[in-house]
């Protein structure tokens, strides 16, 4: 398949997104394609921006590139005097260097506006509807929420964007999720994206696109379509996407980087032609109804390892082929024993945060279940706002004093314990509701335990200490 | 971008299937500003105990497998992170190919920007390619990218498919962004036609 489509036939969002943006198209389909938005942060881009310097490179379109440090960053307060890690620091320094330099749109670690790479783009207006986004970090998925194009590549990419501001691209195929009908009380965002990844497996989405469709989608607001398209890798797939509708006018209208006047009617008259075409070719379909979703939780070390909190940790003999000896090593890492009911398993800590979970929203929820409740004893708990201004946001609500009255640490925005680069972290054992999206083994610290699950679910999971139904907390406050 | 042409090595077995980033380089190691000097912590958690000694019955840390250049994997090879410091790390530590039923697809694009050549073979390939690694530094399996095959150390040759571009810069060593600059008037025209139809960007 070259990947060009016939003029006048049906297309996907992703068809006329792709063919939006091709500079170049050779014979066997390799493609140049455009890219509008490039976000960078400090730890995939160093050794790129040194590749364009001993080449005697320039960044081609630094006014389309933007730049912000958020794994490496301390969430404490103490940061303001500076990173203790020497490592940390440097790539820190590097990033700052480098955007000075290069002339980048960039929010240093202590400007309000900084936060995790995903969150700042959307919430400032980088990322707009037909747009290709790129960033050299495979939750670049998330802003698909956005019928943008969105992709995470690796460092040799990156630096092909500075250079180029396009990358070499062949077409994936096309696969349509669909959620039909409505969600049920405590089922949310999150469940979707890993009920999806539960049913087509961690390599179920390699080689395709995928655009989520359906009512519980259209339903589901602009935060909680990030977070479906967040983990569309998770899922294996290259990008996940939904088409824009009024919901993402509304949210793209004012930010300090969407267009104004003229411009704006301009854009959202195109913004509006992008969905998918009757009769579109789609090379995969998978469908789940959206009442058959039940609030679910990982048990395993691989996102695929999903069951609805009702259910009991399977045994290594469920499975067939690879699988099993992959079960058998992550239960023996996460230390449970086959049978057990998944609401019987006792936890350590609550994550509440990531690029995944980490909007205001997600906060506005998990507060929610908070309420005039506390941690179960001996669970320590962790709230990291996803950016600085969605921290400014819960403090003028009122959250964060619900949190530490619960309490948890209420921190400053970064990656946090979502990936151990900085001091969030996991000790050896210890065994975390979170929500974040991966539960890889030594993930969020060398032996840590991760069972990933929605906002709700972990904030009900640290009140009662133990993985737990959200649905019976919501049952008692009715 | 070293050329790769035909590899004729030791192969490692690792039939764990979602062989994940995470556990290729674990995140401590990101913290680099630099593509080299990786290979000492590739598969860290695996390879070494917590007390930084070795961890014995880890597949690379066996005499016979310690110079391994192949890996043969279990289905979805380097699923995870965008980190190219999984092929830096491989490539660092001597593997210059890895094979599976599949891959997850950032890793596989970064391997090709590193010489590094992932390859995809079906389950019953895998599964004789699996044994014949299992026999260690007396067998060596070769690879020829040139041939598009893979031959066990017993003789028996597997073909392989791959996109007619990445074979071409992966034989030549070709640098993808010398490629592209080639192509400056073209992107140069995409921009001009943009600043009318999508001024906004």
């Amino acid at each position: 398949m070259t990947g060009k489509t016939n003029a006048g036939a049906p297309r996907t969002l992703y068809d006329k997104i792709f063919d939006a943006h091709v500079v170049d198209r050779q014979e066997d389909g390799t493609c140049i394609l455009y890219i509008d938005r490039h976000l960078v942060h400090e730890v995939t881009s160093p050794q790129a921006f040194e590749g364009l310097r001993m080449a005697g490179r320039k960044v081609r379109r630094p006014d389309q590139t933007i730049a912000v440090p958020d794994h490496n960053v301390p969430t404490t307060a103490d940061r303001v005097d500076g990173i203790e890690n020497p490592e940390g620091r440097i790539q820190v320094a590097e990033l700052d260097k480098n955007a000075r330099e290069f002339g980048l749109n960039y929010y240093p670690m202590n400007d309000i506006r900084q936060g995790i790479v995903h969150i700042v783009g959307p919430e400032q207006g980088w990322t707009l509807p037909g747009m290709t986004v790129v960033c050299g970090d495979s939750h670049t998925a998330t802003h698909g929420a956005f019928g943008a194009l969105a992709h995470g590549i690796g460092t040799s990419e990156v630096e092909h964007v500075l250079a180029t501001q396009t990358l070499i691209q062949k077409k994936s195929k096309n696969m349509k999720v669909e959620i039909t009908g409505k969600l049920r009380p405590g089922v949310t965002a999150k469940d979707i994206t890993l009920a999806v990844i539960g049913k087509t497996g961690t390599a179920g989405g390699t080689g395709y696109v995928i655009e989520y469709c359906g009512e519980a989608i259209r339903d589901l607001s602009m935060e909680g379509r990030m977070t479906v398209c967040n983990m569309a890798i998770e899922g294996g797939a290259r990008a996940g996407l939904i088409a824009p509708d009024e919901k993402t006018f509304d949210y793209c209208k004012g930010r300090p980087h969407a267009p104004k006047g003229a411009a704006w009617e301009a854009a959202v008259s195109w913004w509006k032609t992008l969905f998918s075409d009757e009769g579109a070719h789609w090379d995969k379909i998978v469908t789940i109804r959206g009442e058959d979703i039940a609030p679910v939780v990982t048990w395993g070390t691989s996102p695929e390892d999903v069951l609805p909190i009702t259910g009991t940790v399977p045994a290594p003999e469920d499975f067939e082929g690879g699988k099993v000896e992959a079960a058998r090593r992550s239960l023996d890492y996460m230390g449970l024993k086959p049978g057990t009911p998944l609401n019987e398993v006792r936890i350590d800590a609550v994550f509440i945060g990531s690029c995944t979970n980490g909007r205001i929203e997600d906060l506005r929820a998990a507060a929610g279940i908070l309420k005039g409740k506390h941690l179960a004893p001996g669970v320590r708990g962790m709230v990291v706002p996803g950016s600085g201004l969605v921290r400014l946001q819960a403090e003028e609500e009122g959250l964060d004093k619900i949190f530490t009255d619960a309490g948890f640490e209420w921190r400053l925005a970064g990656c946090s314990m979502c990936l151990g680069m900085n001091p969030d972290q996991l000790a050896p054992g210890e065994r975390c509701a979170a929500t974040s999206n991966r539960n890889f083994e030594g993930r969020m610290g060398r032996g840590g335990r991760t069972h990933l699950m929605s906002p709700v679910m972990a904030a009900a999971a640290g009140i009662a200490g133990h993985l737990t139904d959200v649905r019976e907390l919501l049952a008692e406050t009715v | 971008m070293d050329k790769f042409t035909t590899l004729t090595g030791i192969a490692a077995p690792m039939p764990l299937v979602n062989i994940d980033t995470d556990m290729i380089i674990p995140k401590q190691f990101l913290k680099t500003i630099h593509r080299s000097g990786l290979g000492k912590n590739l598969f860290d958690e695996m390879r070494f105990n917590p007390d930084g000694t070795e961890v014995p019955d880890f597949v690379l840390n066996q005499p016979a497998w310690r110079d391994s250049q192949i890996i043969v994997a279990g289905d979805n090879f380097g699923c995870g992170s965008s980190r190219e410091h999984a092929p830096w790390a491989l490539l660092d530590f001597g593997i210059r190919c890895v094979i599976s039923t599949s891959f997850a697809d950032i890793f596989y694009n970064n391997c090709f920007k590193n010489g590094i050549l992932p390859i995809v073979m079906p389950p019953e390939v895998v599964e004789v390619l699996m044994e014949d690694a299992r026999k260690g530094a007396n067998a060596r399996m070769t690879v020829d990218l040139e041939n598009l095959t893979v031959t066990t150390s017993d003789g028996q040759s597997f073909p392989f498919e791959l996109d007619p571009f990445r074979r071409h810069c992966l034989l030549n060593g070709l640098d993808d962004i010398g490629l592209t600059m080639e192509k400056a008037p073209s992107i140069d025209a995409y921009e001009t036609q943009m600043a009318q139809s999508r001024p906004w960007v």
